[in-house]
């Protein structure tokens, strides 16, 4: 520590060590205790349970946890105060309020759904490799697979990815926020690399996302010791105020380009998690390369996670010098939406266009963070909840189409001709949840595109919308290219080899055609709940109605 | 400016320190070669040649360094606490056992399958 | 949806006193009235062959009960003081983003309320009767299921509040008349037409598209109360362009001229749907879009006018085209052209003929169901026959099938005091009282097609029915069983009285004034029957009648069709219709197609396709940016890092 003078009191924060315990409210942090302490319990059973019941075991105990944590935190809506937007705990560290509670309920609802698309396995065949140490194409793997290894050590990595997506829209400081943001990705890197199917694929996917993960946790690291060095707090309330106050009166107001290249560089980090462009290469290669449940899960919860972060950042910390970072979010916003979808018009296979199209659905929200208005706010929630719904669909059918029985996935968009004339329902579900991603009214995708153009309209960024509009026209081609490709084309040889949906499958894709569907046509129910009801005025009218507490 | 100048100070003294002692040893050390001390450092262990093309050393070695660096950073954790603890009280006392309690579960799980058995 | 932003409030506020909100409780919950065919829809169509039991059971009983709750619905309507009997009823808000609302609200007044009766009553019957016709078919449940999806479309088109719901059920309808009349998907045929009825339909609902979205930019809502309200301040070019294209959205739906094609084809699927879907309901709704878009029409008497003829010049086509054809099903399918044209020359006539369109509307449904129930069942004795020339002297196989068509015969074409001619006899007076030039035009088309209703109707009635037996060897007809009789008996019953009903007294136009926004003048039964053109209207009912008897009745008939003259060709040939939108579009339609292509090929760059190329060639060309190799996407993100900061420090 840079020893203090009286000449300068208090200009940099100094370190908490109080005589007092500091406070913390355990019962604010419950669903992040019980998430993380299941992680841990599932860590003992891998340890100590026999093999044959680990997997039940291990299932049964990731349903429950994230089920009782999103039971807890659908009760602490109602214990809101009602005066405020919400409150914060562990010294200001950790924020809850609506949307903080509202992305949490969201993420542990989509981490429901993919568990239960990880946990699908048929003929004893789960998704994962069975043991992820053992050489591709080696003996031992081979003796491993015929041994009817199961790979369980799934369900306590996703648990603590869990715990990170659930910190992460809810870190109110920037250590908080770094710490939540490497406890969520470290896990999915390993995730990534253990499918059972093209396991060289799966690794070097997981190698790629894992380097690229690392130099973005390193500019984010960067930009926050440049905050830091600015404002002399890594609390986004503090920050907010120093911006406000031309910064530490250590450098009397000459520190702007810090904060500047600071908000550059924090903006790199959360861009890349959120996969915008040109920060959005990891993107396709992992999608594709990743256990197609672990790709579920990333497209949805991450995604909420990862933006619920980046709207706070941009919002609240940097919300007083939002005049700085909204013509590098139009940049950034406009390349997303041009460029994925222009390059995603070429793609031929399904899950790297799914996650081009991802890109491209980034980029829609990013119009709502420009935006910075309460409307936007509650416009990019609606939308990832939305999308998160339908891509764990859409991931779930492409889990069922393989090239031929007992194959891999069918990849090539090619092998798709002719679904609609074998699996009508199957090729609907999927035509559903393209239509959504495209934005046809009475889909979940329609209310949620509208959602945020409209703040963004209203917050002056017309143009940004045309080329949104005139994007996800684009895209519309993509997708009903693939609608017309299931439901009037030819199939090539004998079509591509549906296997029967099991009741976990089953029902994944039958939550996300009904979520999709009425969120599409009864959006009004979630639509109310993001944001608080406009009855008590906050004290501070133009800071505080956007909905986070401070 | 001068809150930064007692780092310049100790980053002079270091470097000042390095090049001093290598002008030193060099003057004053005896020279006294034997095979031993021709071959390339390597813990005392007998140095064995790479196989043609480079070879690659076997997934234990990186094994085995990683888990000595994971519970030794860990150990860091109990510095703070240490010159603390009196101030922290029970609170210190019991976030500390928590802390040791998760690492010692991480230490179960490596123990139980088998990351510490050496073939 | 009613689209309502705070600067469409301007709008809003010049509305007319805007429609109340509901009150009762059984009109509060009207979208019950649409929910419970819907349910049926989902359940037989989602439920699978589990339902094959007792699905066709509760597809009888939800429209019924949706029927019951209009009826409730009418009585509380009319419990209500005249002024108020338009009522919005809120079913709820779609959504809600910043200061912009979409809600869901249903209008029940008594236009819409008279729909709504129609079609659940007339549906409910043929929901009824399909039990007995289709009782052999394997796919019934599916037919059922898309008999109450069309119920519940329909019931969204009539019973909107607005233009985009109503476009809504008006897909809705297009939709399940694309699944039903290509029912019987092997047959060719039924594929053929059903494909012909969607494109043909897609051109007048591009219309209706345009209009609606001429309407919301110009207007800044799509809802009825606040289009209406604002019909006089959007300028007249505007309005005519309107007008002209709901009349095409009109004309798709309601096979009117010149998009009348599709509806003989669609006689290909099942018979209780050409009762139901293309006599009773579906075809009425451009009918139904012209009253209720009335203060537009109005106000562009150019459009107004357009309507007129159109309807005019269909009435006599569709008549011309029933005298010659010898299917049964399209001999009454050219007559509820005809039919139709009736009641859109009514509409267009303005205010003083909604109510006598209308009421022709109700009375048609009946009288034209019960007949296609007929038809239905005559098929139904006869192996599925449908030429007439293999029919004859069925009158004693089927007596009750006779009773009822002939009910409905005399209804259709005129005979006094029967359903038809109180609402026929109200449009040929509407037309004369039109005045003018035009009115004496148009009212001389009335007359003719009286004329020609007489002879076609009773052509098909004296081949059917009369006569001698021209049947195949192995045909042995027999009456339908009591499921189709009953539902025959009600539509003949309801032939024979709901027009004096609905007519005498101009009753049933006073009931509708609040919502078309005219008032009856003073009944009067000795103008109705004495007047010249009633006179006239008889007489040519006479002749026509004395020449149908005189060939076919006192001629013999040939078993098959002799070579007729230059007209009856043209009549047999749907007036070359189709030879027209091949030769019109088709053909240049395809000899573009093959233009483009050549364009296509030869010049590769050419401005058609250059945008896609571009699209595609600059996917390409980025596409190779995505190496796969770790480094390039790393420098790719440090370049990145560079433009966001560079963006964020420099300043310009």
């Amino acid at each position: 520590m840079i020893p203090l003078t009286d000449s300068a009191p208090a200009v940099l924060a100094s370190p908490v060590i109080t005589e007092q315990p500091p406070a913390i409210d355990y019962g604010l942090l419950s669903p992040m205790l019980v998430v993380f302490a299941a992680g841990v319990i599932a860590v003992l059973i891998e340890a100590f349970a026999p093999k044959a019941q680990r997997r039940s075991l291990q299932l049964g105990l990731a349903l429950a946890s994230v089920l009782g944590a999103f039971v807890l935190t659908v009760l602490q809506v109602g214990a809101l105060p009602a005066d405020e937007a919400g409150v914060t705990t562990a010294l200001g560290s950790v924020a809850i309020d609506r949307p903080t509670l509202f992305l949490q309920g969201t993420i542990l609802v989509l981490a429901f759904i993919s568990l239960l698309l990880i946990a699908e396995q048929r003929s004893g065949e789960s998704a994962f490799a069975a043991q992820a140490a053992t050489v591709p194409g080696s003996e031992e793997e081979r003796s491993h697979v015929l041994a009817g290894s199961q790979h369980t050590e799934v369900y306590p990595l996703v648990l603590f990815a869990v715990l990170g997506m659930q910190l992460f829209p809810a870190s109110n400081d920037f250590l908080t926020m770094f710490i939540a943001l490497e406890v969520m990705s470290l896990p999915l890197y390993l995730l990534c690399g253990l499918a059972r199917r093209r396991r060289l694929f799966s690794q070097e996917a997981a190698v790629k996302y894992f380097l690229l993960g690392a130099f973005s946790s390193a500019f984010f690291l960067f930009g926050i010791a440049l905050v830091y060095g600015y404002a002399g707090s890594v609390n986004f309330a503090d920050i907010n105020e120093a911006i406000g106050e031309g910064g530490s009166p250590l450098f009397a107001g000459t520190a702007e380009p810090l904060l500047l290249v600071g908000i550059a560089m924090i903006g790199v980090g959360l861009l890349f998690k959120i996969g915008a462009v040109p920060f959005h290469n990891w993107k396709p290669d992992v999608y594709q390369g990743a256990p197609t449940p672990i790709t579920a899960l990333m497209a949805s919860a991450v995604l909420v996670a990862a933006f619920g972060a980046l709207l706070r950042v941009f919002l609240m910390a940097f919300g007083a010098s939002v005049e700085q970072w909204r013509p590098m979010l139009w940049v950034v916003a406009i390349l997303t939406m041009v460029l994925a979808a222009v390059i995603a018009v070429t793609q031929r296979d399904i899950k790297r266009l799914l996650a081009y199209s991802s890109v491209v659905h980034a980029g829609f929200v990013l119009t709502a963070v420009i935006a910075a208005s309460p409307e936007g706010l509650a416009g990019a929630m609606f939308y990832l909840a939305a999308y998160g719904f339908t891509t764990i669909g859409a991931f779930a059918v492409i889990t069922l189409v393989r090239t031929h029985e007992n194959g891999p996935e069918a990849a090539d968009l090619a092998q798709w001709a002719g679904l609609g004339r074998t699996s009508p329902l199957l090729a609907g579900s999927l035509a559903l949840f393209l239509l959504a991603f495209a934005g046809i009214p009475l889909t979940s995708g329609f209310i949620g595109k509208f959602a945020v153009f409209q703040a963004a309209v209203a917050a002056g960024a017309t143009p940004l919308v045309v080329v949104g509009v005139l994007s996800s026209a684009v895209t519309a081609f993509f997708y009903v290219r693939i609608i017309v490709l299931m439901f009037f084309s030819e199939p090539e040889g004998s079509g591509p080899a549906v296997i029967r949906a099991g009741a976990l499958t089953g029902s994944v894709i039958g939550i996300g055609v009904a979520a999709t569907l009425l969120l599409g046509v009864y959006p009004t129910p979630v639509l109310d709940t993001m944001l608080p009801q406009p009855v008590g005025e906050e004290a501070e009218p133009t800071a505080a109605d956007d909905g986070f507490t401070r | 400016m001068e809150l930064y100048a007692p780092i310049f100070v100790l980053g002079g003294i270091g470097a000042v320190f390095v090049v001093v002692s290598m002008i030193v040893g060099s003057i004053a050390g005896p020279k006294r070669y034997n095979r031993a001390k021709l071959q390339a450092y390597e813990c005392g262990i007998e140095p064995t040649p790479q196989p043609a093309g480079g070879g690659r050393f076997t997934i234990k070695y990186y094994l085995t360094a990683m888990l000595f660096i994971v519970f030794d950073i860990e150990i860091i954790f109990l510095y703070p606490w240490a010159v603390h603890f009196d101030a922290l009280g029970l609170f210190g006392l019991i976030a500390m056992i928590l802390f040791l309690v998760n690492v010692s579960i991480a230490y179960a799980y490596e123990w139980r399958r088998g990351g510490l058995e050496w073939n | 949806m009613t689209v309502s932003a705070t600067a469409t409030d301007v709008y809003l506020a010049a509305a007319p006193p805007a429609a109340a909100e509901a009150g009762g409780a059984i009109l509060s919950n009207a979208w019950l009235l649409i929910a419970l065919p819907l349910l049926g829809a989902a359940v037989l169509l989602l439920g699978g062959r589990r339902t094959d039991g007792w699905g066709h059971w509760l597809a009888v009983l939800l429209p019924l009960a949706s029927f019951g709750w209009a009826v409730l619905a009418l009585i509380e309507l009319l419990g209500m003081d005249p002024a108020d009997r338009s009522q919005t009823v809120p079913v709820y808000e779609w959504f809600s983003v910043g200061d912009f609302s979409a809600e869901v609200s249903l209008l029940l007044d008594p236009l819409s309320i008279s729909f709504a009766l129609l079609i659940t009553g007339v549906g409910s019957l043929i929901h009824i009767y399909s039990i007995g016709y289709m009782a052999h078919d394997p796919g019934r449940r599916r037919f059922f299921g898309y008999l109450n999806l069309f119920l519940a479309a329909m019931l969204v088109l009539v019973l909107a509040d607005n233009f985009v719901l109503l476009f809504l059920g008006w897909e809705g309808v297009g939709l399940a008349s694309y699944l039903l009349i290509g029912f019987w998907q092997y047959k060719p045929a039924a594929a053929v037409a059903a494909k012909k009825a969607f494109l043909i339909n897609r051109v007048g609902d591009l219309g209706l598209l345009i209009a609606i979205m001429i309407v919301f930019t110009t207007v800044g809502t799509v809802a009825f109360s606040g289009v209406f309200g604002a019909a006089d301040e959007i300028g007249q070019g505007v309005l005519t362009a309107i007008g002209l294209l709901l009349l095409l959205g009109a004309c798709g739906k309601s096979a009117q001229l010149p998009l009348q094609a599709w509806l003989l084809d669609a006689m290909e699927g099942p018979t209780p749907v050409s009762a139901l879907i293309h006599a009773a309901t579906m075809v009425t709704a451009g009918v139904y879009l012209i009253v209720r878009a009335g203060p537009i029409f109005e106000a562009a008497p150019a459009a107004q006018l357009t309507v007129a003829i159109v309807g005019a010049a269909t009435l006599l086509a569709g008549a011309i085209i029933g005298c010659a054809k010898d299917d049964i099903k399209k001999a009454l399918a050219g007559s509820t052209m005809s039919q139709i044209g009736y009641m859109v020359l009514a509409a267009g006539l303005g205010p003083i003929g909604y109510a006598a369109a209308i009421a022709h509307l109700i009375t048609h449904g009946f009288f034209k169901a019960g007949l296609f129930l007929g038809a239905g069942s005559v098929m139904h004795g006869m192996n599925d026959e449908v030429d007439m020339r293999r029919y004859g002297g069925l009158r004693t196989a089927m007596p009750v099938t006779f009773a009822t068509f002939g009910l409905c015969y005399l209804s259709i074409i005129g005979i006094p005091f029967f359903s038809g001619w109180w609402t026929k006899e109200s449009i040929i007076s509407a037309t004369f009282a039109y005045g003018g030039v035009t009115g004496q035009i148009l009212g001389g088309a009335t007359l003719l097609g009286a004329g020609l209703t007489a002879f076609y109707m009773s052509r098909i009635m004296f081949l059917t029915f009369f006569g001698g037996k021209r049947w195949a060897e192995d045909a042995h007809p027999h009456e339908s069983p009591a499921s189709m009789t009953v539902p025959m008996v009600i539509l003949a019953a309801g032939a024979v009285v709901l027009g004096a009903v609905l007519v005498y007294g101009y009753r049933f136009a006073e009931f509708l004034s609040p919502a078309v926004h005219h008032h009856a003048h003073e009944f009067d039964l000795a103008h109705m029957l004495t007047a010249p053109y009633s006179l006239a209207a008889i007489a040519v009912l006479v002749v026509g009648v004395a020449v149908a008897w005189l060939r076919y009745i006192r001629a013999e008939v040939p078993e098959t069709a002799p070579k007729g003259n230059a007209i009856t060709e043209a009549a047999r040939n749907e007036l070359y219709g189709n030879t027209i939108n091949e030769e019109l579009f088709m053909r240049p339609g395809q000899a573009l197609t093959r233009a483009m292509v050549t364009i296509d090929d030869k010049v590769v760059d050419g401005l058609v396709n250059g945008v896609g190329t571009g699209t595609r060639d600059g996917s390409l060309s980025l596409r190779r940016l995505q190496t796969g190799f770790a480094r390039t996407y790393a420098l790719t993100m440090l370049f990145g890092a560079a433009i966001v900061v560079a963006i964020l420090v420099v300043r310009f």
